[in-house]
């Protein structure tokens, strides 16, 4: 067997420049670039990377056609189970997924199967390429939110003819991927390509509903809908809930994120939303909502931007990839550092943020080491802005307004294993309303699942 | 698109929307808030629900100008669109079964006192005494209105210039003076009208609820940038309110988490004059 050509690298924007500008990071594989990659791959008979996909991307047979240089089959064969391949190809976790099972990944660096799915979906986007619109079947879906799961949901079933209506409560389609994670990382005209493409499928899309507040799951029963999928993510923010957390200059990631990329209030006064622009920045924790608050705050301008985080670098739930990038920004990382207190000015802003040290005691019940506060280790670093990442639950919102339809005491909704149905008949859910703050593919994948019970109810109903 | 059916000037700052949105007025409660947007590049502004029809499917807003999005919103005309106009969010103000209630509007807070007082009348329980005022005369809004809704209209100013020169804190004492049962106190309006209202209504035990009207994005309970803290403990103005206990609320907090933008409020304010004399791009 020849050598396994190395890894190709992806061509990214300089950290001293990036650092500063909103445009994205990772600019992209070129042809020659995506034609070298792919022919790293083996053609497995067996091949492992398709069993790690949530999607169950063909992934042996896309690889296979990029090496051929046949790019819209790729293309098509991506989206025979994948609808927003643009998104995945940017921020899946590939490393925990396909890539993990690679099997040149055992000995070298498995092949980037990421990076080449972006490649083809920024090459489908760039050449136009249009989706068929299948023959109508006669039924009618609601799906509640449009984020990945809403989204992935309405694209399987508009692909199986269902007439799929989708509810936002924003004012834009994309939920997470609009208001969450930043331009640098998943540019808003990407996913607006991506939303798009679902609507040449068939797919309508109203904004500015709130299902459960402007109409109820059973009003949408009465308007015909046969089967409604809820997929309103995990948008209610944790905070500490230590003293100080209402002084001004503290914000929940949501909101910080939520300016930035939903309201483009980077873009201000051009754009009306405006942010703050903190000088010190304390980010308070470490997954991957955190790595985008942190790096966005360096691009308004912050002078430091730091992460503050109770456990260490071992237990941390950032992607590698988006660790490796914020300490190339500059962003410093302050280890086994509890938040025990904000600090406020004479006039109520925040200026410092107190803290103790932690040491890891046993593993608790997630598997990780306890982080166990250091007695008497209280400091206080300098600040004017803190921002809360400790992640998000199921918002409460529907659940608290639809009778039968059941939560855990957590807030997530209660569904079937097999078919993510809820507690009520017709009603499917899945995502971060069912499984709290989780990925993008993991919610795409519960979609996908719930689709197909769906479509499987329906048929079934109507014989 | 949300078209604008009609359009009146309460006062000069002060104008009244009737917006078609269905799906808003299908639902809408008194107490409830509208989140819009104006444009494209606007950004997310809650508005009390002043009135509704479901029947029309109508919702009546009132925007009395203060910054950019304001005077954005005031600039528009009859057959003019909001871009957003989605709702109806929040919870709905309780409604009394029985006994006497004082509304207190002060400024355009009379706009989302309007609905309540509606309700009130329409359910006929209760005994609603307004009382409703402004810094001076030409402030003053939707007098025929609250008349025709209420057992008692009481019209206060500022400056005098109009009705009688109090505030409402002032009316409330006199009718306790007098012996008159309160049993429902509902004050909306500037955060310093509420917060002398609560602090006189604490003293004298009459129960009172405010409408908070915080700094908001989303308005569904998503990024908390409308907590406030309420019995001691932090509470998200969109969805536990915007109707709060005042005896509860943490005034002082609420007044100084409001004006976190006012340095930006100014910027856009004056990048948007440059715009508009071609001074800018």
């Amino acid at each position: 067997m020849p050598p396994i050509k190395p890894r190709h690298a992806m061509p990214s924007q300089d950290p001293e420049q990036r650092r500063r500008n909103f445009e994205e990071v990772a600019t992209g594989y070129l042809e020659p670039l995506a034609l070298g990659e792919s022919s790293r791959c083996l053609t497995c008979p067996k091949p492992g990377c398709y069993t790690g996909c949530p999607v169950n991307v063909n992934i042996k047979d896309f690889v296979a056609l990029v090496k051929e240089g046949k790019y819209l089959d790729a293309y098509k064969k991506i989206k025979e189970t994948n609808s927003l391949p643009a998104v995945c190809g940017r921020v899946c976790p590939q490393e925990e997924q396909c890539e993990k099972f690679c099997l040149i990944g055992k000995r070298n660096e498995p092949v980037a199967v990421g990076r080449l799915e972006r490649f083809v979906a920024d090459w489908a986007m760039e050449h136009g390429v249009e989706p068929e619109k299948p023959a109508p079947n006669g039924h009618k879906v609601a799906v509640v939110g449009s984020g990945p799961a809403g989204l992935t949901c309405a694209g399987d079933l508009a692909m199986k003819g269902y007439k799929v209506t989708v509810f936002e409560a924003l004012h834009k389609a994309g939920g997470v991927l609009i208001y969450g994670i930043p331009e640098f990382r998943l540019p808003k005209r990407i996913v607006a390509a991506e939303v798009k493409n679902l609507e040449k499928l068939g797919v309508e899309i109203i904004t500015n509903v709130v299902v459960g507040k402007s109409v109820t799951l059973d009003d949408l029963f009465a308007d015909g809908y046969e089967a409604i999928f809820v997929g309103t993510g995990a948008g209610l923010p944790k905070f500490m809930g230590v003293p100080g957390e209402t002084l001004n200059g503290v914000f929940s990631a949501n909101e910080y994120l939520t300016r930035t990329n939903l309201m483009k209030a980077y873009l201000f006064p051009e754009y009306d939303t405006p942010i703050k622009h903190g000088k010190k920045v304390a980010v308070v924790g470490a997954g991957n909502v955190a790595m985008d608050c942190v790096r966005s705050a360096l691009r308004h301008g912050a002078d430091d931007a730091f992460v503050v985080y109770r456990r260490t670098e071992h237990e941390m739930t950032a992607r590698k990839e988006e660790f490796e990038h914020a300490i190339e920004e500059g962003v410093v990382f302050h280890w086994l550092t509890n938040p025990v207190r904000v600090i406020g000015d004479e006039n109520g802003w925040v200026k410092g943020l107190e803290c103790v040290k932690m040491e890891l005691g046993e593993p608790d019940e997630s598997g990780r080491r306890r982080p166990v506060e250091v007695k008497g280790s209280n400091f206080v670093m300098d600040c004017d802005m803190v921002v809360v990442a400790l992640g998000t639950s199921p918002n409460p919102l529907l659940s608290q307004t639809t009778p039968g339809l059941k939560t855990e005491k957590w807030g997530g909704l209660i569904v079937e294993e097999e078919t993510n149905a809820t507690t009520r008949e017709g009603v499917y859910a899945g995502g971060d309303a069912v499984t709290g703050s989780a990925t993008v593919i993991l919610a795409m994948g519960a979609g996908k699942k719930a689709a197909k019970a769906i479509d499987e109810y329906i048929q079934k109903k109507s014989k | 698109m949300y078209k604008i059916l009609s359009k009146r000037d309460l006062t000069d700052i002060t104008k009244l929307f009737v917006v078609d949105a269905p799906f808003v007025a299908r639902k809408a409660e008194p107490g409830q808030f509208v989140i819009v947007r104006v444009r494209e590049e606007g950004e997310r502004v809650p508005l009390t629900i002043a009135d509704f029809d479901r029947g029309k499917g109508t919702v009546t807003v009132v925007i009395q100008e203060v910054g950019l999005t304001s005077k954005l919103i005031n600039q528009l005309k009859p057959g003019d669109s909001f871009q957003d106009f989605v709702g109806p969010l929040g919870k709905p103000c309780p409604i009394e079964e029985s006994g006497t209630v004082v509304l207190a509007g002060g400024g355009f807070g009379v706009a989302p006192v309007y609905p309540i007082a509606k309700k009130m009348k329409a359910e006929g329980k209760v005994h609603i005494v307004s009382i409703i005022g402004a810094r001076t005369k030409d402030l003053l809004i939707l007098e025929p209105e609250m008349r025709s809704v209420s057992d008692e209209l009481i019209i206060i100013t500022d400056d005098g210039s109009y009705g009688r020169k109090a505030f409402p804190t002032d009316i409330i004492k006199e009718m306790r003076e007098k012996g008159t049962k309160i049993d429902r106190v509902i004050a909306i309006g500037p955060m310093v009208m509420m917060r002398a209202v609560a602090n006189l209504t604490k003293t004298l035990g009459l129960p009172t609820y405010v409408s908070a009207d915080p700094i908001m994005v989303d308005g569904t309970g998503m990024c908390g940038a409308c907590r406030l803290t309420v019995g001691g403990k932090v509470k998200f103005a969109c969805v536990d309110g915007p109707i709060l206990d005042g005896h509860q609320v943490d005034f002082e907090e609420a007044i100084r988490r409001g004006k976190m933008y006012a340095t930006e409020q100014k910027t856009a304010l004056d990048h948007h004059h440059e715009c508009q004399c071609g001074g800018g791009h």
